[in-house]
């Protein structure tokens, strides 16, 4: 088969090109890493559909000199079909820009897992191999806490969305005008608890020191 | 006749559109769309009908050739897919209906949920009915593209996050797809099923390894077997209980679906059923293990769909009429298992407000109903006895032990620990779900749960019962479906015509054994 190596250095190269793109971690970045690499493979059925040939009309010609259509009715499908899902990824991107102020992919929910329990091993003894890292206490802690008889571990820096429980409060967005109010309200309210409770502490502790100092 | 295998393609997008127009009338809706898939079910149960009788259905689209046309093709196995699917989307969507009402209505936005189910359900019969690759490249198009929308219903946070590794895993493997139908239109010069069953044949075992490993990567991260499953856990988890259920019976069931086809009309006996034992069994152990160290119901369950594709891999792998036998049978029996489980899970979810397996607690004494609905299901998963499930595991492993080399003995072994292993986990949800002192929370959380909600799970249990009772017929269809698609003389013999089917070189006799001595002969001199 005749294959014109200008075509296929040019889909090489918008597919390096797309595939070094989809490496990167923000999702715009990506989608257009995708664009570039369907493009590239859609020069691919360019070169499948061999020869440069006359014009596929009826009619017009001896059929045997005429191009194959087909692979270009299938190339205006897939460019139909990327167009769309491209639409759709940058309408994700725009979304997780207005809900984190980024857009880049999130890390795997069982790797930050797994490092989130090698930070906590590493705190308790950083020098001991981890065989003997684990004080017998430790250890028993780790086994209620996956038993989950433990105490909820506090805020974590990593995120605490291992479950599929909405625990991410969403920012207020145009969509949801009307639940702004209530939003705020609710951080309001949980703001006051907090201080309430730590004005609570603070009287506590003063009622110890005055006894001690009566004693 | 042939005219009614256009309609589970054509009846959903006009559907879609329609119910796109009635964006203001929820109830009209719901109401169009459940009779769409009412009809979509009944065609089905039609075509299976005709099939058995007629054989293979070929209806070619504008009168186009097959070479350069689309055609829709209903076989034993196409015909049995769709019905099981149709049944598990009907139910769904019913089960659905309940839960829109009862939980926030304005923070997702109904109007779009209809029109996209509906499209998913037209991508789906589309990649169930295509003749060609690329209709079912476009298929798989169809019912991603609705996959996404569904997935990132109401754009929340965590919703957001998911779907973004979602997206861009299944985007990669549409592309790693289109680049293997363009590989293959440049060796084969076309991408009719049937006309490449005939040319792929003649092609040589190099390139012919390099087409199938592009195909099967695109397919494999659909089905998300093991090195590419890793998406999976982390996406599917956040969606609403309907969506999740749908997409864990019939998503990953469309790429085993596409392996199938593969592995049988595209490329028979294949030289790389190591590879795919292999992944089977990796799939299996990692899956499973992945199930018993989680702490989050939908999680676990999410973990085991992966595990239970090693299941339906290993009978692809052997390339016997007995594993595709199995196989099939075990494709219908998971689509509905799983679905109910993730049913079942919406129903705890809303009964007690988290799936966090150490939130839950004491729902046996709370809400027998529930303990009822998720046990069965839950059971068959694991395959005790009377079920279908276990009906299925047998079958792999009977076909496991006439396979006979040591790759069989290894995964009969894997396959046995793992259904062990899934006990286990359904053991543990159980104890830490239905078990145990229920939390205050828990009992102060008065919800009463929507009879349409637990009736369409019964459904579903009802229909996986069935599956069961009759097991008997439907492993007789099975094994005649598998015996079709390894013959692959009737397939290509309906699409193309008897000369082009005369011309196949790998097939099977009508007693099962390999004729494949003329290819070897020809390749060896």
């Amino acid at each position: 088969m005749h294959v014109s190596l200008a075509l296929l250095l040019t889909a090489g190269v918008l597919i390096a090109c797309g595939v070094y793109l989809v490496l990167e971690r923000t999702l715009s970045r990506i989608m257009l890493g995708f664009v570039l690499a369907g493009n590239g493979v859609n020069l691919l059925f360019i070169v499948a559909a061999g020869p440069i040939g006359t014009p596929p009309f009826e009619g017009s010609g001896d059929p045997e000199s005429m191009t194959d259509p087909l692979p270009f009715a299938m190339v205006l499908t897939a460019i139909v079909i990327s167009l769309g899902i491209t639409a759709f990824g940058m309408a994700l991107a725009y979304r997780a820009w207005q809900l984190f102020g980024h857009d880049e992919v999130p890390d795997d929910v069982e790797d930050r897992r797994v490092l989130r329990r090698r930070r906590r091993r590493s705190e308790d003894a950083e020098r001991l191999p981890w065989s003997q890292a684990l004080t017998e206490e430790a250890r028993r802690g780790a086994l209620a806490q996956s038993q989950g008889l433990g105490a909820r571990e506090a805020e974590d820096p990593l995120g605490s969305d291992l479950t599929s429980a909405e625990d991410v409060p969403a920012d207020a967005t145009e969509a949801d005008e009307g639940d702004a109010d209530a939003l705020r309200e609710a951080v309001r309210r949980r703001r006051d608890h907090r201080r309430g409770e730590a004005a609570a502490l603070r009287h506590e502790i003063r009622d110890r020191t005055n006894d001690e100092e009566d004693i | 006749m042939e005219l009614l295998l256009a309609l589970p393609v054509m009846l959903p997008l006009v559907g879609a559109a329609i119910t796109l127009l009635l964006r203001h009338h929820t109830r009209l809706q719901l109401g169009l769309a459940v009779v769409t898939l009412v009809a979509i079910f009944t065609i089905a149960l039609v075509l299976a009908w005709h099939v058995t009788q007629e054989g293979v259905l070929v209806l070619q689209i504008g009168n186009w050739t097959p070479q350069l046309g689309i055609v829709l093709v209903a076989d034993r196995l196409t015909a049995l897919m769709l019905t099981v699917s149709s049944f598990v989307t009907l139910a769904v969507l019913v089960y659905s209906s309940a839960q829109s009402v009862s939980e926030n209505v304005e923070r997702t936005p109904v109007a779009i949920y209809h029109p996209t189910y509906l499209t998913l359900v037209a991508g789906v019969s589309m990649a169930f009915l295509a003749g060609d690759l690329f209709n079912l490249y476009v298929g798989f198009e169809v019912l991603l593209a609705s996959s996404y929308v569904l997935l990132t219903l109401g754009g929340s946070a965590s919703r957001v996050r998911a779907a973004t590794t979602y997206v861009i895993v299944s985007v990669l493997s549409s592309v790693i797809f289109l680049s293997a139908i363009a590989a293959i239109y440049a060796a084969a010069g076309t991408v009719n099923m049937a006309e490449l069953a005939v040319r792929l044949d003649g092609l040589e075992p190099g390139t012919r390894m390099i087409l199938e490993l592009m195909l099967l990567v695109a397919f494999a991260i659909k089905a998300a077997i093991f090195p590419l499953s890793a998406w999976l856990p982390d996406s599917y988890p956040t969606a609403p209980a309907p969506v999740t259920a749908v997409f864990a019976g019939l998503l990953t069931k469309v790429g085993i679906y596409a392996i199938l086809r593969l592995e049988t009309l595209l490329f028979p006996f294949s030289q790389i059923s190591n590879l795919l034992l292999a992944a089977a069994g990796l799939s299996l152990l990692i899956g499973i293990l992945g199930a018993v160290a989680q702490t989050d119901l939908k999680r676990v369950l999410s973990f085991t769909l992966v595990s239970h594709m090693g299941y339906m891999l290993f009978g692809i792998g052997m390339v016997t009429q007995l594993g595709m036998a199995a196989t099939i049978y075990y494709v219908a029996h998971h689509i509905t298992v799983q679905s109910t489980l993730f049913l079942a899970a919406g129903l705890i979810e809303h009964r007690g407000g988290t799936t966090d397996l150490i939130k839950l607690g004491g729902l046996q004494k709370l809400a027998p109903l529930i303990a009822v609905l998720f046990f069965i299901p839950a059971m068959n998963l694991a395959g005790i006895p009377p079920f279908s499930g276990f009906i299925g595991k047998v079958g792999l492993i009977e076909a496991g032990i006439a396979y006979g080399s040591t790759a069989g003995w290894i995964l009969i072994a894997v396959s046995v620990l793992t259904s062990l292993l899934t006990l286990y986990a359904i053991a543990k949800i159980w104890n830490r779900a239905f078990w145990q002192e229920p939390s205050e929370e828990i009992v102060a959380r008065e919800v009463q749960t929507p009879k349409v909600m637990t009736g369409a799970t019964t459904a579903m249990i009802v229909f996986s019962l069935a599956l069961t009772v009759f097991a008997g017929p439907l492993m007789n269809y099975a094994d005649e479906a598998a015996h079709s698609v390894l013959q692959r003389t009737p397939y290509v013999g309906a699409v193309l015509g008897d000369e082009a089917a005369a011309d196949l070189r790998y097939r099977i006799d009508d007693q099962g054994t390999r004729l494949d001595d003329g290819a070897a002969q020809e390749v060896g001199g």
